[in-house]
């Protein structure tokens, strides 16, 4: 029993939580507002390119280290036309979403799993939090034997950054579930494995889906130290080749386009947050209208006019003898 | 026949075991109910009375007793019986209709006539418009009712109730009162009910029984004779106050061992679900 300390986050993150999280938008959040800080934010964006171009061009700071905006975006095109770049996109983007689909699902699987029995997760919690700790790269000597130094070593590298946190989030999750609605579903006939649908799935959900966006840059981190361990291709072998040959300018073009990957990735699994909140009811969408006053229970009327409703026919029992 | 027991109890003794100290949560409780009747459950706090609904229930076994419904023995048989836990636990992520769909869809119940049953309680006890709504967005006594609605849809000839209006103020407490009222009359289901509240055990009930404090043991059975159907004027006549201040008399000598037993706290554990190792397995 001691080592169950029973969390008390809620599962169902409240309304300012979820606006705070993005994962839903203020619908009530001025358009004005909204449209100000968008603003802002570009323009900030377009005055640090026009300030690290300007000091650049005057010297202010030395272009060879810090190269500047001018010369990163003819060397992009440079190398998306007659390069390599496209390939290198694809190989990264490639290990880095194969790493965290795998590493989640299968990480909160084994999470999920974990409810079946509690002496086995809680003689494997310890190994998770010290797996956890370990720092990935230590394993990778041995992973490049394993796996070669290809794409599928970059792919595991992914998949272990992501799967170990996958399945402490998952198994958070379910260690919350509501006892008393366990008890609910085996009063009314369930089995475990219904339980396990019914409740411990949809209730840990919150807890796998808060987990995506940290995933998804663990992911990346992993892909790219991959390549920086062996690689004969990528944006991180890019980084690594550009720094061995001082060719800082491509170095910033690699930092570039990872910042790109990295913000499109995080839209993506924005999205896909979203989309699966909704499409799981976690949040009850909301409702246009506003909810209708509470009714009062309608008593037949005198007369009998209102017909006894015919009940329904029972479903069957539960198998009998008793397992005792 | 309504004059035959619908369930006996005889005999059930429950004996928790924690840290080398047993404590005894109930002691021999013997009754019968008939068909169709409805009894409540008065006694102090923390007598065992939510352990005997779990043992009912099926959802633990008692350490020696027995439980017949319709001359079979329901020990350990979860799903027998039409449970209502004390809180309405509705399922956050489900909608009211699938809520209360839900004991027929343990069953593999297809939806379509899961749905074809539950539309016309919702409407008719209620809930109408409100089907497609979630808990949350629901107030206290419509929630307890859906709870409700989900335990009578499981259709069971006998229902626990375990507090269900205990959080509520007493204006919905009053509604809900007469709404399980017009329900019992409708499907004449056996009915077992758990209460603090006395005025509310004889407005319903057609026996009351007064647990005395723990040791959990049933240590009187009051007839109640008021006339049915029952108004809520009902509880301001002197036959009324007479079956009340003989209640209290009962509950006052039956609290009166006094300060908290180790019980409350295992009582409290069960209600909320938690000492459960001994049936999940």
């Amino acid at each position: 029993m001691t080592g169950y300390v029973k969390e008390q986050s809620p599962p169902f993150r409240r309304d300012e939580e979820l606006e705070q999280s993005g994962v839903v938008s203020r619908p009530e959040m001025p358009r004005i507002r909204r449209a100000r800080v968008n603003m802002i934010r570009w323009g900030l964006c377009a005055l640090l390119i026009l300030l690290w171009q300007i000091s650049s061009d005057h010297n202010w700071i030395d272009p060879f280290y810090w190269s500047s905006p001018r010369m990163i975006a003819k060397t992009i095109w440079i190398q998306a036309t007659q390069g390599t770049l496209w390939d290198d996109v694809a190989y990264t983007s490639g290990s880095t979403l194969l790493g965290f689909v795998f590493g989640t699902v299968i990480g909160s699987w084994i999470g999920l799993l974990f409810w079946w029995s509690r002496t086995t997760a809680e003689v494997s919690e310890p190994y998770l939090i010290v797996l956890n700790a370990l720092p990935k790269l230590a394993l990778a000597p041995v992973l490049v034997i394993l796996f070669g130094i290809g794409f599928s070593f970059k792919v595991v590298l992914a998949f272990l950054m992501t799967v170990v946190a996958s399945t402490l989030s998952a198994f958070s999750g379910v260690r919350s579930v509501d006892p008393a609605m366990e008890t609910l579903l085996y009063s009314l006939g369930a089995s475990r494995a219904q339980v396990f649908s019914k409740v411990v799935i949809p209730w840990s959900m919150p807890f796998m889906i808060s987990n995506l966006r940290a995933n998804i840059a663990l992911a990346l981190s992993g892909a790219i130290v991959g390549e920086f361990v062996v690689s004969n291709k990528g944006i991180g072998r890019m980084i690594l080749y550009a720094g061995t040959l001082f060719d800082l300018n491509l170095m910033w073009v690699g930092v570039v386009v990872l910042s790109i990957l990295a913000v499109l990735m995080y839209w993506g699994v924005m999205l896909l947050e979203r989309w699966l909140s909704r499409r799981l009811m976690i949040i009850p969408p909301q409702r246009t209208d506003a909810p209708p006053k509470p009714l009062r229970p309608r008593r037949p009327s005198a007369g009998g006019a209102a017909a006894k409703p015919v009940f329904p026919p029972r479903p069957p029992y539960p198998p009998y003898p008793p397992r005792l | 026949m309504a004059d035959a027991a619908k369930i006996t109890v005889t005999g059930v003794t429950k004996v928790y075991r924690r840290d080398e100290l047993e404590v005894t949560a109930l002691q021999n409780v013997d009754f019968s109910i008939r068909e169709g009747q409805f009894v409540s459950i008065i006694g102090p706090s923390g007598c065992g009375k939510t352990t005997l609904f779990n043992i009912i229930a099926g959802l633990t076994l008692p350490t020696s007793g027995q439980v017949v419904v319709d001359g079979r023995s329901i020990l350990g048989q979860a799903g027998y019986v039409g449970y209502m836990l004390q809180n309405d636990l509705l399922l956050p992520w489900r909608t009211v209709l699938n809520n209360i769909i839900l004991g027929l869809e343990i069953h593999r119940v297809p939806r379509e006539q899961s749905v074809r049953q539950a539309m016309p309680l919702i409407e008719r006890y209620g809930l109408k418009g409100f089907d497609q709504h979630y808990p949350s967005e629901l107030s206290g006594g419509m929630r307890q009712r859906a709870a409700l609605l989900r335990t009578l849809l499981y259709n069971r000839d006998i229902l626990l109730l375990d507090e269900p209006f205990g959080a509520l103020d007493a204006q919905t407490r009053l509604d809900m009162q007469m709404w399980l009222m017009t329900l019992w009359q409708d499907f004449s289901k056996t009915v077992l009910f758990i209460t603090h509240d006395i005025d509310e055990a004889i407005f319903l009930s057609d026996e009351v029984f007064v647990f005395s404090a723990p040791p959990g043991r049933i240590k009187a059975r009051i007839p109640i004779d008021l006339s049915r159907p029952r108004t809520p004027e009902q509880m301001a006549t002197p036959e009324f106050s007479a079956i009340k201040r003989q209640l209290l008399g009962l509950l006052v000598t039956a609290g009166h061992s006094g300060s908290l037993s180790p019980t409350d706290a295992g009582c409290e554990a069960q209600a909320r679900g938690e000492v459960r190792d001994d049936w999940v397995r």
